[in-house]
């Protein structure tokens, strides 16, 4: 009993908490960030995938596939080993920054490009998906109306693929989320690590000099929460959309 | 570039190639493993899911939340510490096979429940008229339909089974991924890192990609074959 009131002393331990919500800000910024850049990358990968397909444009489809299937086959964290050692990092980031080292500024940087690359991949796929769900008539009304390709993308395919994939896209963030915690490898700055980190450096803050199993519990325990609770109202929100979503076409339809 | 074009770091990784395969047949053997417990797990609860019972409906829905809202990473971590403490200790590979087991169980579970809600309401009545019991209905009538739905999305679930192996080297694992990082920041092999990340990212891709290929292609032609079986429908519809 007295190793489970040591544990829960860890948590409420004032500055051991602002430390776990700052590793939750990081994960959520991390994560947002990787998402948003990924649907920039991800759709100029998944367009080059699916339209550059007559005579020289031929080798930006070949290299797209290439991206998007190479990413999707390896696990993350090798990309993250690779970005450590060859992703440059520049200099304007070789200082202290929002409370991290400038070692660990570099590290998040690196970091951060490899889950933006990994997340551009997957991103690639949904947004094909969407670009897939728009009928080909569209094109051949744009193309009537007048409008140039650039034009028929901006302003009718994409907004409609879009339309159609919001709800896979948000589901992203859960999964990107997720995926944030294998920065755990390497740095201490989201979430995930520095709850491991706490958890070996227990017995300085749990009053018994030990660390015991109940630390374990209270400490991953408490994390497991934090991600359940961002995760599952996202994927609450994810489910509603989809709800009504099925029920538009048939208003809009008739 | 750390030794992409350096034919010495080349032959370092010729020389160790030992170690990457044993990594492979590692990574190999917790992926099977923990697939098996998966599908166990998947097979189950999904089927709880679809019961109809709310008390079992609603065990594979708790399940199916917590699991799939918190990392894969932290489960690992969660469950080798709470073991490694209590002087417990099952193993590294274990722990992995366990904790991937339990991760993707929550996946199969819901591609298994998705694949039995999509098959009519009818066919579990006219099965059950014609006197066949829950798993007579099952086997006969609904899992053959159903088969064909549940099949490519459980292949991406392998294939993430099989990347999602990579967290086992928070915990110090002997996987491919973390037998690369060893072999690169090795006192003695240390430095080839172009070539080995190459060989370990190539050894991922020679075994994921067929797979995933497999699954995108067979979901083409399942789209394919419904928009067929719709036109077929509506042309029927308009005939009568």
């Amino acid at each position: 009993m007295e190793a489970l009131k040591g544990s829960f002393s860890i948590i409420t331990n004032p500055a051991v908490f602002a430390y776990i919500m700052k590793g939750v800000g990081f994960t959520v910024i991390i994560s947002v960030v990787a998402v948003l850049l990924g649907i920039l990358f991800g759709s100029i990968l998944a367009m080059v995938r699916n339209y550059c397909t007559s005579g020289k444009t031929r080798i930006f489809q070949w290299m797209s596939v290439a991206y998007i299937e190479i990413f999707r086959n390896t696990p993350l964290l090798l990309w993250i080993f690779i970005c450590l050692v060859f992703c440059p990092c520049p200099e304007v980031l070789n200082q202290k920054l929002w409370g991290l080292s400038s070692a660990e500024v570099k590290l998040l940087f690196k970091t951060a490009v490899a889950l933006i690359l990994f997340t551009s991949s997957v991103i690639a796929e949904i947004v094909r998906g969407g670009l897939n769900s728009v009928a080909h008539g569209q094109f051949e009304a744009g193309h009537a109306q007048g409008f140039s390709t650039v034009q028929i993308m901006l302003y009718i395919v994409l907004p409609q693929a879009f339309g159609n994939i919001v709800p896979t896209l948000l589901s992203q963030v859960i999964t990107t989320i997720k995926d944030s915690s294998y920065l755990a490898n390497v740095a201490t700055i989201e979430l995930m690590s520095r709850v491991k980190k706490l958890l070996s450096s227990a017995y300085r803050y749990n009053g018994l000099n030990t660390v015991n199993v109940s630390d374990v519990f209270v400490l991953f325990g408490f994390a497991c929460l934090v991600y359940f609770i961002i995760n599952f109202s996202l994927s609450c929100v994810v489910r509603s959309l989809q709800k009504r979503k099925k029920q538009q076409p048939r208003i809009q339809g008739r | 570039m750390s030794g992409l074009f350096s034919a010495e770091a080349w032959n370092k990784v010729w020389l160790y190639r030992g170690t990457f395969l044993l990594g492979l047949e590692s990574t190999a053997l917790t992926a099977l493993f923990g697939l098996i417990l998966a599908l166990v797990i998947g097979i189950v609860l999904g089927l709880f899911a679809t019961s109809g019972k709310k008390p079992l409906a609603f065990v594979a829905r708790v399940y199916v939340e917590v699991i799939q809202n918190t990392p894969v990473l932290l489960q690992m971590c969660f469950l080798y510490y709470a073991l490694a403490f209590s002087d417990l200790s099952i193993g590294i590979i274990n722990t992995g096979i366990l904790t991937l087991g339990i991760y993707h169980g929550a996946y199969v579970a819901e591609v298994v429940r998705a694949g039995i809600e999509s098959i009519p309401r009818g066919q579990f009545e006219a099965a059950a008229s014609q006197g066949f019991g829950y798993l007579g209905r099952m086997y006969y009538i609904i899992l053959p339909q159903s088969i064909k739905i549940i099949l490519p999305p459980m292949v991406n679930q392998v294939v993430n089974l099989i990347k999602n192996t990579s967290c086992l080297y928070i915990v110090g694992g002997t996987d491919l991924i973390s037998v690369t990082y060893n072999f690169v920041t090795g006192e003695n092999t240390g430095g080839a890192y172009a070539p080995a990340y190459i060989l370990s990212g190539l050894l991922f891709f020679i075994v994921c990609c067929p797979l995933s290929s497999l699954a995108s292609m067979w979901e083409i032609s399942l789209k394919k074959r419904d928009v067929r079986s719709g036109q077929k429908a509506r042309s029927a519809e308009r005939m009568v």
